[in-house]
């Protein structure tokens, strides 16, 4: 299998697979998994734990489960279509059904699939923490190397653009070599082929789980040259009980709202108008609820629906059915948005060669469209993307083998970080703790992010640039420091793209409110592309989304990256 | 956020050290883990879902220390409440923790039909 070459470059430590996945949520795991079915040797990093990290693993997730029944399958496109601001392509959503009805059943064996009072089988929802162990043991059973604590730092790439591998820090020892790594031992990793699955970004909201999904995948593809798309669609907020992180917001569904006079919230029947009323209700704050409408049958079987959901209250000594607690909405940005990095193939390939997304990292707009694809879109999203993107990555490192085009000489290859690794000016001191809260202090705020307005954006825009000027001038830290230093910078960027592209829609559109333009305007029934990282842009695009029966890597000679489906106006 | 590592509880595995997304803990092989990194802790709660001693303890608040009661702590149900609650470790033979997640969609239903929502969530 993959082995450490043990050669000093750069690097303290150099490996060498086909295929490197990014990430160890869902979407990384069904990626590694698929790239080592297709025969490819993979090593999975991760920056925390593989079936730990992440947004699912800490949670649970319906899935978009949809039986071969072209009725039903029907049905589900047509809703989506109709409350998707005619972004979604329904090629790409019968795919996506398609592909996760028949990815899902590897679970079986490893994952127990419950069953209901009648003794039926039920698939359609998957507990968290359970799933994560379940693909773990399947990554692992296929042969993939996994790095856990490994964060990735930044791209490799070979004198023609495409891309080489990654270069990391292990942040933990990594047992199995004759000589143990030790924390902040630097490596790096030459394969034909990089799937980047890092998530989406919710800037540290405190959102269940999302503190390692700081965009650093978006960073570094927009790097090596890729586009993003859809990060206006990225203002999603989450209901939890006040100072805790459980986003479990079912259960609000059942609540009795009162604002700090005790006056009760009149809230509308439709989940659109009723979650805008509760954003304006936190904005004036504090908001206060009970779950008092709970049937006492639900009450009875929470902890074995969501066995997390009652820890906050427990452990703060609170009835959520009869006491007034008080709550916030956490943000979301990427996560339960829908912006990311823009697919150019059928098989999840970027715009660069070599350079795969799976998963929240990607732009889901074809299959979601301008409203959140909840979880149970983006987990079969996950699911599906991934199994697409192993498939597509094993195949091109198998093509680029066989050009020996693969490299394992760090020689060949150029390292692509910039903002937080490779300061353009002085290396000077930043508090990267107050860098972050700076960030978030633009990106968090409803009265910002949530409720719209050019003139807000501008100011927070202004923000955003002055810290982008002190992250990636004179930001680099050493050892550990290091991904915090990337991080910082990712996020910094990930909220100018949002913004840049909130201000270029100027209507309101799905998530995307601007208090200033309240209507759709059909002539922004379009996709926006997104990018820049001295100078952010914005700019609507109609761009093929390209689909089977185009088998766009078929017949790519690694020679010719020029034959590559490049997409109109990428650079900026 | 992560605020107790029960020392005779802890066997020294270093499951929390490994499983924890955020790099909270140092460890060492049998050594109990050191807190090392709490500012990092995301209030998650896989490391005492993980913990086969229920020897730690995370508090519910997620902006800052919060000053636990380690005698009371001992004597409350929350020290290993997630662990049992999921049928992880002894309680996974246990019926009346089995995994009731696909009630989800049949509880969006009761609240869709209450509520008179237009469309399903």
């Amino acid at each position: 299998m993959t082995r450490a070459t043990g050669r000093q470059d750069q690097a303290e430590r150099s490996y060498s697979a086909d295929v490197v996945v990014v990430g160890g949520g869902p979407a990384g795991a069904w990626t590694a998994i698929a790239a080592a079915r297709s025969g490819a040797e993979v090593i999975l990093v991760d920056k925390g734990y593989l079936g730990s990290s992440g947004v699912t693993a800490t949670a649970g997730t319906n899935l978009w489960l949809i039986p071969p029944d072209d009725e039903l399958r029907d049905e589900a496109m047509d809703r989506r279509e109709r409350i998707g601001g005619g972004l979604v392509d329904r090629g790409w959503m019968r795919r996506l059904i398609e592909q996760t009805w028949e990815t899902l059943p590897q679970l079986r064996g490893v994952y127990a699939f419950p069953s209901d009072d009648d003794g039926v089988e039920r698939r359609h929802s998957l507990r968290g923490p359970e799933y994560g162990r379940a693909f773990r043991r399947l990554v692992v059973r296929a042969g993939v190397r996994v790095l856990d604590h490994s964060p990735a730092l930044e791209l490799l790439a070979h004198s023609d653009g495409s891309i080489a591998g990654i270069a990391g820090v292990h942040r933990q020892p990594i047992t199995g070599f004759p000589d143990a790594t030790s924390p902040g031992m630097s490596y790096s990793i030459h394969t034909g082929a990089v799937v980047l699955a890092t998530g989406g970004c919710a800037f540290k909201s405190h959102l269940l789980g999302c503190h390692t999904d700081t965009g650093d995948g978006h960073l570094m593809a927009h790097e090596a040259g890729a586009e993003l798309s859809g990060m206006e669609l990225s203002c999603y907020y989450t209901l939890a009980p006040a100072r805790s992180t459980m986003t479990r917001s079912m259960s609000y569904l059942f609540g009795t709202f009162f604002d700090s006079d005790g006056n009760e919230l009149q809230l509308s029947p439709d989940p659109a108008v009723r979650n805008e009323q509760i954003a304006r209700a936190v904005v004036a704050g504090p908001l206060y609820t009970r779950l008092d409408k709970m049937p006492h049958e639900v009450r009875d079987r929470m902890r074995s629906v969501q066995p997390n959901f009652m820890l906050p209250f427990d452990r703060a000594g609170i009835n959520p059915y009869s006491d007034l607690f008080e709550v916030t909405l956490r943000p979301e940005g990427t996560i339960r948005g829908v912006g990311g990095l823009r697919i150019a193939t059928d098989e999840c390939m970027t715009s660069i060669p070599g350079l795969f997304v799976a998963g929240d990292v990607a732009s889901r707009e074809l299959v979601a469209g301008a409203v959140s694809g909840g979880g149970s879109v983006n987990s079969a999203w996950a699911m599906s993307s991934g199994t697409w993107a192993g498939r597509g990555a094993a195949r091109y490192a198998r093509s680029a083998g066989r050009s020996g085009k693969r490299s394992t000489a760090p020689g060949d290859t150029r390292p692509l970080g910039q903002a937080g690794l490779r300061p353009s000016d002085s290396v000077e001191h930043v508090d990267l703790r107050s860098l972050v809260r700076a960030v978030q202090a633009e990106v968090h705020p409803l009265e910002k992010n949530y409720f719209r307005t050019e003139t807000t954006m501008r100011r927070a825009l202004a923000e955003l640039d002055d810290l982008w000027a002190m992250v990636s001038r004179h930001v680099r830290g050493s050892g550990l420091d290091l991904v915090r230093g990337r991080e910082a910078a990712a996020m910094v960027a990930h909220g100018r793209w949002t913004y840049t592209a909130a201000c270029a829609r100027v209507e309101s559109r799905g998530m995307h409110r601007r208090v200033d333009a309240p209507t759709s305007d059909p002539a922004y029934a379009r996709r926006l592309a997104a990018g820049g990282l001295d100078k952010p842009w914005a700019a609507f695009q109609d761009v093929p989304t390209p689909l089977a029966p185009l088998r766009v890597i078929d017949g790519l000679t690694p020679d010719s990256p020029a034959d590559m489906p490049v997409l109109e106006g990428q650079s900026s | 956020m992560i605020e107790v590592v029960l020392s005779d509880r802890c066997t020294g595995c270093n499951r929390c050290v490994e499983v924890c997304p955020t790099n909270v803990f140092d460890g060492a092989r049998n050594v109990i883990p050191v807190i090392a990194r709490h500012d990092d802790c995301q209030t998650c709660f896989m490391c005492e879902l993980y913990c086969p001693t229920d020897a730690l303890y995370v508090a519910p608040h997620c902006d800052g220390t919060t000053e636990v009661d380690v005698e009371a702590l001992v004597k409350s149900p929350d020290l290993g409440r997630y662990r049992r609650d999921s049928g992880w470790g002894r309680w996974r033979h246990e019926d009346d923790h089995d995994n009731e997640s696909w009630r989800m969609t049949e509880i969006f239903a009761v609240a869709r039909e209450m509520l008179g929502a237009p469309e399903p969530f």
